[in-house]
């Protein structure tokens, strides 16, 4: 179990170029530069769409990889120059790995025997973990005869089946996984977690996954971190738009506009701000976005003091919740709506709540 | 319930059945039909039944080139595989060296057989051969024009030379075909590199290994071109293998009815090797061990 932590970490699968002045330069990243600490027994998601650089910073922890740029520390000892075995790290990939010829037991106790750890122990931690992943009854057969969601299983506890891993990664585990079967396994993971505190970093492109799964998700995109935190601040003060439109369905209205005073002017109309956002964003350089997500626009029949004059253009009934698109000027807004609330195709109001409506400069929040 | 009839739909199946029929059913045909006659002359013929089939059976010659073949291809898959996979395993992966390798791995198998057999006839010479000439200089007393033991192993080197970039090719697919998530994880698991062989390379490489020993089974089984340029099946029948035994009795002798019932063991001795081959290897490790 460790802590850790990387040091102006950065990499580029392009070797760098010789030439002083373009050497390294920021767009040939996978990874940009980047400082981050990973505390022991956290459980960290990684969310992100592909390509943003999710799978190469985790094999730059386990040693897969090396970076090109910057340092790892587990337990603040360097261990950037360590092989994978070094680190003492386990991992578990998109595709179940398994070693086909070899029973589950075989399986389970493959990396305690290369490690040779003596046969008794070998014997009695395969035995915990087999319980532990409802893995017992199936511990003498052959590991290739096995359906995908045990076979998953089988990777997972191999690197449960050390006591001293680091951490544990997860690259996308449950991408092969039937879906019924994915909440069992996502329980499981989160069960084990708060019996055993490991530190578990899981990779995801599927924002539930990442949400449920973990008490902090980094979102990434092109290869930065843009935002770390709770689910909760993820939803409500995303610190990029991308944050905003990727967490979310449907994603957070994005309206470009501009600023005057303590308001925001879409196609001229106001749009009144928290003065303290105003002001920063008076002061900010670059495009200027408005941001409401669709759950905390305001919507009505009639006209109220402050909303704006709309059209309600189609309204998607999705059983538990109704997604309204919204028209005003040349502009669609998603609004989300209760079950139970009723809306007519035609005029309405919107209004923006001040404390929800945020503002972003060049993609950033102000 | 009505029936369509379509006739047009002959059309349709009768391409395929002229191109069996002629290319497989005639000839086999033929030769069974040979089987079962003396031919005397072109408007002589005696049916004997199966008397070609039990003379076949009992011919001591036979036999002598049976077993000789069958050593043969023993000899030939016990080395070509493990060296075929050997040279897989080491060659380089990408860039433009992983090109070169596999070009010159290559190239033995684009020569035509007549030529590779006229290429170690030379090669293995004593008076003008690189190969021949070398090893008698060493002191070893080489010639296999002569000699058994020198004739045989010729012609296992020159098999050697000729086939193993086959499995070696093969092999090479099949490695790289193994996801990288493999060895990444047999990394993490800390497996040394015998076993990322034994319990990764090798279970995955099944399918591959398969078709190359019975490709090497098969082609070794019937060779007949290169030992025949080579030693012309000599010294005495040494070196002499089925096919050319066939070829002896056939064209030599013109003794057409035993060589058609022989040609029929023949090819049943191959099926029924690659059969059992085949079903051995496909279920090796395959049980549930329950």
């Amino acid at each position: 179990m460790a802590r850790i932590e990387f040091t102006r970490l950065a990499h580029s699968y392009q070797p760098r170029s010789k030439s002083g002045a373009s050497a390294g330069a920021p767009a040939s990243y996978a990874l940009q530069p980047m400082d981050q600490i990973w505390e022991d027994g956290g459980a960290y998601a990684l969310l992100g769409p592909s390509g943003c650089g999710k799978t190469t910073l985790l094999n730059i922890m386990s040693g897969l990889l090396r970076p090109s740029e910057g340092k790892v520390a587990f337990n603040s000892i360097d261990v950037t120059a360590q092989s994978t075995e070094q680190r003492n790290i386990a991992q578990v990939f998109q595709f179940p790995v398994i070693y086909d010829t070899m029973t589950v037991f075989d399986n389970l106790a493959f990396p305690l025997r290369n490690r040779r750890v003596a046969e008794a122990e070998v014997r009695a931690r395969v035995q915990q973990v087999a319980e532990m992943l409802d893995l017992t009854a199936d511990l003498k057969r052959r590991a290739s005869g096995l359906a995908a969601d045990a076979k998953q299983k089988i990777s997972l506890g191999r690197g449960l089946v050390r006591k001293d891993v680091a951490a544990i990664l997860f690259d996308e585990p449950l991408t092969v996984i039937d879906p019924h079967l994915k909440w069992t396994l996502r329980r499981k993971l989160k069960q084990i977690h708060q019996e055993f505190k490991l530190t578990l970093i899981y990779v995801t492109h599927d924002q539930t996954e990442a949400l449920t799964f973990a008490d902090r998700v980094n979102v990434m995109y092109e290869g930065r971190i843009v935002q770390a935190g709770t689910p909760q601040e993820l939803f409500e003060d995303p610190a990029h738009v991308f944050v905003g439109h990727f967490i979310g369905s449907p994603g957070m209205n994005l309206l470009p506009c501009r600023v005057d005073g303590s308001s925001a002017l879409v196609d001229g109309h106001a749009i009144a701000l928290a003065p303290d956002r105003a002001a920063r964003a008076r002061g900010a350089a670059g495009e200027l976005q408005l941001g409401i997500r669709p759950e905390f626009v305001a919507l009505s029949a009639a006209a109220r003091p402050g909303a704006i004059a709309a059209t309600v253009r189609a309204i998607e009934d999705l059983g538990n919740r109704k997604i309204v698109t919204v028209g005003f000027g040349d502009r669609l807004l998603k609004v989300r709506i209760d079950e139970d609330d009723t809306v007519a195709k035609g005029p309405a109001w919107i209004s923006f709540p001040e404390q929800w409506t945020r503002l972003y400069a060049n993609g950033s929040a102000v | 319930m009505n029936k369509t009839f379509n006739n047009k739909a002959w059309f349709l199946v009768i391409p395929v059945f002229l191109c069996v029929a002629f290319s497989a059913i005639v000839p086999l045909m033929t030769v069974i039909n040979y089987s079962v006659q003396d031919v005397l002359g072109p408007e002589q013929r005696v049916w004997v039944g199966l008397d070609w089939y039990r003379k076949t059976l009992t011919d001591p010659e036979l036999h002598a080139a049976f077993f000789r073949q069958l050593e043969f291809s023993l000899i030939v898959l016990a080395i070509e595989v493990p060296l075929g996979l050997g040279v897989a395993l080491t060659l380089p992966t990408q860039g433009w060296r992983a090109s070169l390798c596999l070009v010159l791995l290559a190239l033995p198998l684009l020569i035509p057989w007549n030529v590779v057999g006229t290429i170690w006839q030379i090669f293995g010479r004593g008076d003008i051969g690189l190969g021949g000439v070398l090893i008698n200089h060493l002191g070893i007393n080489y010639n296999y024009t002569s000699e058994a033991f020198d004739a045989w192993i010729t012609v296992l080197v020159m098999d050697v030379w000729h086939w193993t970039p086959l499995v070696a090719l093969l092999a090479y697919a099949g490695l790289r075909a193994i996801p990288d998530p493999f060895y990444q994880a047999a990394k993490i698991d800390a497996a040394s590199r015998w076993a990322v062989f034994r319990y990764i390379q090798l279970p995955k490489l099944r399918g591959v290994l398969t078709i190359a020993i019975l490709l090497r089974f098969m082609d070794s089984f019937m060779i007949y071109t290169e030992p025949f340029v080579l030693t012309g099946g000599g010294p005495g029948d040494s070196t002499t293998f089925l096919s050319q035994f066939l070829t002896t009795l056939a064209v030599g002798r013109f003794d057409v009815g035993p060589a058609a019932a022989f040609s029929l063991i023949y090819f049943l001795i191959i099926l029924l090797f690659c059969f059992v081959f085949y079903t051995v290897i496909q279920n090796t490790g395959k049980g549930d061990g329950r």
